[in-house]
């Protein structure tokens, strides 16, 4: 990804071999860390419970406030999950890793460190593909990312600033909570790409079931790592956004900082080393600490925990549990259904969406107009009413069996919009689906005239009543059948195929004209 | 109440015996401790007779129902560096530290809860002094006063678990609990003048033991006797699902391993076939005298019963203390990090801000020989420094482990002294902790290669103070140890001398 092509020079297609898009004149580069929350009944090293929204220190055991006598063990639970993260980004799981400790002094860290791994992760390198910009018609670009590695290690507590009148709250239900944290090599060029790898890298996480994907409830966070520099030249000092836990967030955050970078460099002053936080009220990034005043954390294998052992067989039980994973899938769709490329890769967006898909397509037999469909109108009331795909009202059966009725000339398109709606608002269960399609579409009159001789009826008192129109479409005017077809529709009150109006004009009109 | 005093299998058999009662007994070791003169020795640092005596109660009532361990009703005491449940108990957890000044644990170590009334059945009569988060050799670094050595007041007991050693060795309490470090269990034995084991690394849980150093803290018994420890082992030992590092092995009988005859071995000769090596590190010139002669003298003893005695080497036994200095101080800098005054310990008054808070809260509960070792840790694992210390210092400790193994090719045990004088004046070291740390050499090896170690009482030198005779066994050799100082045992009664009160 490191191909150096000048702007405007690369086929549009070849992401390979696209340059990076520059910021007057500046090549932005980004590396994120990203912390995923591992779904874990239990915490990483302790058997208390990681369901949030308790009441502060209800979830918290003698080993997550460090009483004295203590010990960690670890989850096997976690460690399978980074198992599984592993192979689903094809990279090395290590058959032994390290866990370390990070020491320093805050008040949410009972140990007084964090046990983190550090120089043996258990995850060691893989790769993130994606696809950046396109849409249903424009083909979007495929994107790979390098990882670094993802590593296993325990959250903190919270400390609460407010309602303690100038103390300080500590609440350490969090404390303990698993993460892996993925390590992604700089190898993205814009905001753009940072935030599709994010959303990739979010959705994969979901789709393994390792994580909830709660970015609410900072399930999944990111620090993102930007520097500039001009085109060829070395990694610029990069500066570190922490916490940033929205899609939105995380644009808006890089884009900030790419401006303040620029700036600073453009008046001829350095960048430092610094970890940064982004404030949302003011669109800006502000400088939390700078290096000279980082901690010096002196890492060092935790000796209360021996190294962790993953035996190939625990691997290869792994492999075998593990679903087929969004790619694959997506390339099946493009393959097996002939689906373009954007729409496989917006049927992957999740496993739930995913297995929707699968559902409609099987039940309507019309995977290019289920993608549609999905994409379309389910995704537009569902983003209208803020609900997730395994929340829609319509059962994916009901929706095949009204697909199938457009395919069969039934319904029309829009006809079959209305359907839809009413069977939104009715709750359409996939008990009867096809004859629940069929009831709707008589119920709202909207079965189309399938009668040739009726339809041929109206289409003659069309032809009689717009001679104007006749005269000029047999004139050569294209604007004239289509109002035409449009007096069809009108006197049939719609339930005329508009295919077949236009065709049975076109043979009482002599094919003439458009 | 004559029998209700005595050793542990002594005290076992006639609890068994129905001779005497579990609550006769705890509520005469009770009447012990409290007098001035156990008092003044500084070896409990709480005690709590209710509970005891309750305790005492259910064991007898255990033993009614048909349900006693061979322990059950037997008092013991544990160093208070094991968490006790204090609303079990009735006893805080201090560590020897004013840190933890009357901390009271939700819950119970799992070598206390193994050895109490929800396991082997025995009656916890309190808490024992030690070095503050046993970091010490002398028991001089206890925020709660020092421990006197029974033999002689003027006298350290050693340390760290020198008030574990002291209350065997003045007869307080049966039993006792250490815990070993770099030799905090072997050394106070030896300076007392009764029996301790280390066992192999990982053999006991340390899940509920206030951590100095992870890699190196074990849990042991001191008694009067092998016979004594071996049961007591028995009892506290064994796979703890809790403590990650803990030994996933079934569980050993050491009290009939002990007992089991070796191979080739005759009524006289019960240690035919052993062979024990004698590291010529262990035996250097500047060694005392004293010290010499009395491993000498138990040496002599151990080749009448059988054993052969063969040189050996450990070629990295003085570079055991720089090694150790450095691993045992980087893991308690980490491990010290929870006493920051923010959930529980010591806490300063009024302080300015929360950096305040730390500074002075761990200023004010820490003390100097703590601090010192903070600080040693903090540096070598420092940005820049932990490669030339820590790293290096890893290497070594693999390295000394390599060692063993190649003596033990030579022979079964490895014997020597186990410290290289007897017990010291109080004060003596004040001021010199260097010249502490040094006198830890020959406990140190065996502590940073994980191995078990022991302590035999083997005569008096100058002064008459005792004399302990180091053997060091191969990984869970705990049985071999134990058989040959049962062995010695039964043919010297060092182990039977009591100090003058």
């Amino acid at each position: 990804m490191n191909t150096k092509v000048t702007k405007g020079a690369a086929p549009a297609s070849a992401a390979a071999a696209a340059g990076p898009a520059l910021v007057r004149g500046w090549e932005v580069v980004i590396g994120l860390e990203t912390h995923a929350q591992l779904s874990t009944a239990s915490k990483i090293f302790s058997g208390a419970s990681t369901a949030f929204g308790a009441e502060p220190n209800t979830q918290a055991c003698a080993l997550d406030l460090a009483l004295p006598g203590t010990l960690p063990v670890p989850n096997r639970g976690a460690v399978e999950r980074a198992i599984r993260f592993g192979l689903a980004v094809g990279a090395k799981v290590a058959p032994m890793s390290i866990f370390a400790r990070k020491n320093y002094f805050y008040p949410d860290l009972p140990k007084g460190y964090q046990i983190s791994q550090y120089e043996i992760p258990v995850v060691q390198g893989g790769t993130m593909s994606f696809v950046v910009g396109g849409g249903s018609n424009g083909a979007g670009t495929t994107k790979t990312v390098r990882l670094t590695r993802a590593h296993l290690e325990e959250d903190a507590g919270k400390s609460l600033h407010e309602d303690y009148h100038g103390m300080t709250g500590i609440d350490l239900n969090r404390a303990g909570t698993p993460l892996l944290e993925i390590v992604s090599e700089p190898d993205m060029r814009s905001s753009a790409e940072a935030v599709e790898y994010a959303r990739a890298l979010h959705t994969l996480v979901v789709w393994l079931g390792i994580c909830d994907g709660n970015m609410q409830e900072g399930s999944f966070r990111c620090d993102a790592n930007v520097s500039i520099r001009r085109p060829g030249a070395p990694f610029g000092t990069r500066r570190e956004i922490k916490n940033l836990n929205s899609f939105r967030f995380l644009q808006q955050a890089i884009d900030a900082e790419v401006q303040w970078q620029i700036e600073r460099l453009e008046d001829g002053l350095a960048i430092e080393q610094a970890t940064v936080l982004f404030d949302p009220a003011t669109g800006q990034t502000r400088a939390m600490r700078t290096k000279e005043d980082a901690h010096d954390y002196r890492y060092f294998p935790d000796p209360d925990l021996p190294p962790l052992v993953i035996a190939p067989e625990w691997v290869e039980r792994v492999r075998a549990a593990m679903p087929e994973l969004p790619g694959a899938m997506a390339e099946r769709f493009q393959r097996d259904d002939g689906l373009p490329a954007y729409d496989a890769a917006m049927m992957t967006q999740s496993l739930a969406f995913a297995r929707c898909y699968e559902a409609v397509r099987a039940a309507s037999g019309q995977p290019k107009l289920a993608a549609n469909w999905l994409m379309g109108e389910v995704s537009k009331r569902l983003n209208a009413e803020e609900r997730a795909i395994d929340a829609m009202p319509v059962a994916p059966a009901v929706l095949g069996a009204l697909i199938r009725r457009v395919a069969d000339s039934t319904v029309s398109n829009n006809g079959a919009r209305q359907v839809f709606e009413a069977l939104w608002a009715e709750g359409a269960d996939s008990t009867d689906a096809a004859a629940r399609v069929d009831a709707q579409i008589d119920a709202l009159g909207l079965r189309q005239m399938n009668d040739a001789s009726a339809l041929e009826a109206i289409v003659d008192e069309v032809i009689a009543a717009n001679a104007k129109s006749v005269q000029e479409f047999r004139a050569g005017k294209d604007k004239a059948f289509n109002a035409l077809v449009g007096q069809v529709m009108k006197a049939s009150k719609g339930k005329a195929n508009p295919a077949q109006a236009g065709e049975l004009l076109r043979q009482r009109l002599g094919g003439a004209g458009g | 109440m004559n029998g209700a005093k005595g050793g542990v299998a002594g005290l076992a058999r006639r609890l068994a015996a129905r001779e005497v009662s579990s609550v006769e007994v705890v509520r005469a070791h009770l009447d012990v401790i409290a007098s001035v003169e156990s008092r003044a020795l500084g070896a409990f640092l709480a005690v709590d007779a209710e509970h005891a005596l309750a305790d005492a109660q259910a064991a007898d009532e255990r033993r009614a129902r048909g349900e006693a361990g061979p322990l059950t009703g037997v008092p013991v005491a544990h160093k208070d560096i094991f968490v006790t449940d204090h609303a079990r108990s009735g006893l805080p957890t201090t560590a020897g530290s004013k840190m933890l000044a009357g901390y009271q644990s939700p819950f119970d170590a799992t070598v206390v809860a193994r050895l109490g009334t929800a396991g082997a059945g025995m009656v916890t009569l309190g808490k024992l002094n030690c070095d503050e988060f046993a970091m010490g050799s002398s028991n001089e670094n206890s925020a709660f006063g020092p421990v006197l050595n029974p033999w002689d007041a003027t006298r350290v007991p050693g340390g760290s678990s020198g008030g574990s050693a002291a209350a065997v060795a003045a007869r307080l309490v049966p039993a006792a609990t250490g815990t070993d470090t770099g030799g905090s269990i072997r050394q106070p034995a030896s300076f007392c003048g009764v029996t301790g084991i280390k066992p192999t690394y990982g053999l006991c849980s340390r899940w509920g033991m206030v951590a100095f150093a992870s890699s190196l803290d074990q849990a042991g018994p001191l008694a009067r006797t092998a016979e004594d420890c071996a049961l007591l082992l028995s009892a506290m030992s064994g796979f703890d699902a809790r403590d990650a590092t803990s030994a996933e092995r079934p569980p050993v009988d050491l009290h009939a391993a002990m007992q089991t005859q070796r191979e080739g071995a005759t009524a006289g000769r019960p240690l035919a076939g052993l062979r024990i090596g004698l590291p010529k590190e262990f035996f250097p010139a500047a060694l005392a005298a004293d010290v010499a002669g009395a491993v000498r003298a138990a040496l002599a003893e151990l080749e009448k019963l059988g054993a052969t005695l063969v040189d050996v080497s450990l070629p990295r036994t003085e570079l055991a203390i720089p090694v150790y200095y450095i691993i045992a101080p980087a893991e308690a800098s980490s491990n010290l990090s929870r006493f920051d005054g923010v959930r529980y310990g010591h806490r300063t008054a009024a302080p300015a801000d929360l950096m305040a808070l730390y500074k002075q809260s761990r200023s004010e509960g820490f003390g100097p020989e703590v601090k010192r070792r903070i600080m040693i840790g903090t540096y070598v694992l420092s940005h820049g420094y932990y490669d030339a210390y820590y790293l290096q210092a890893q290497k070594l400790r693999r390295m000394i482990a390599d060692d063993f193994q190649a003596c033990f090719r030579q022979c079964d045990v490895i014997a020597g002294p186990v410290a290289p004088t007897v017990a010291w004046r109080l004060g003596a070291q004040a001021g010199d902790p260097v010249k502490a740390y040094l006198a830890d050499i020959f406990t140190l090896p065996a502590s940073l290669a994980g191995l078990p170690g022991m302590s035999v009482p083997a005569g008096t030198g100058e002064g008459g103070m005792p004399v302990g005779l180091q053997l060091i066994g191969n990984y869970f050799a705990e049985g071999t140890l134990l058989h040959a100082a049962h062995a010695l045992q039964q043919a010297t009664d060092w182990h039977l001398r009591e100090p003058q009160r």
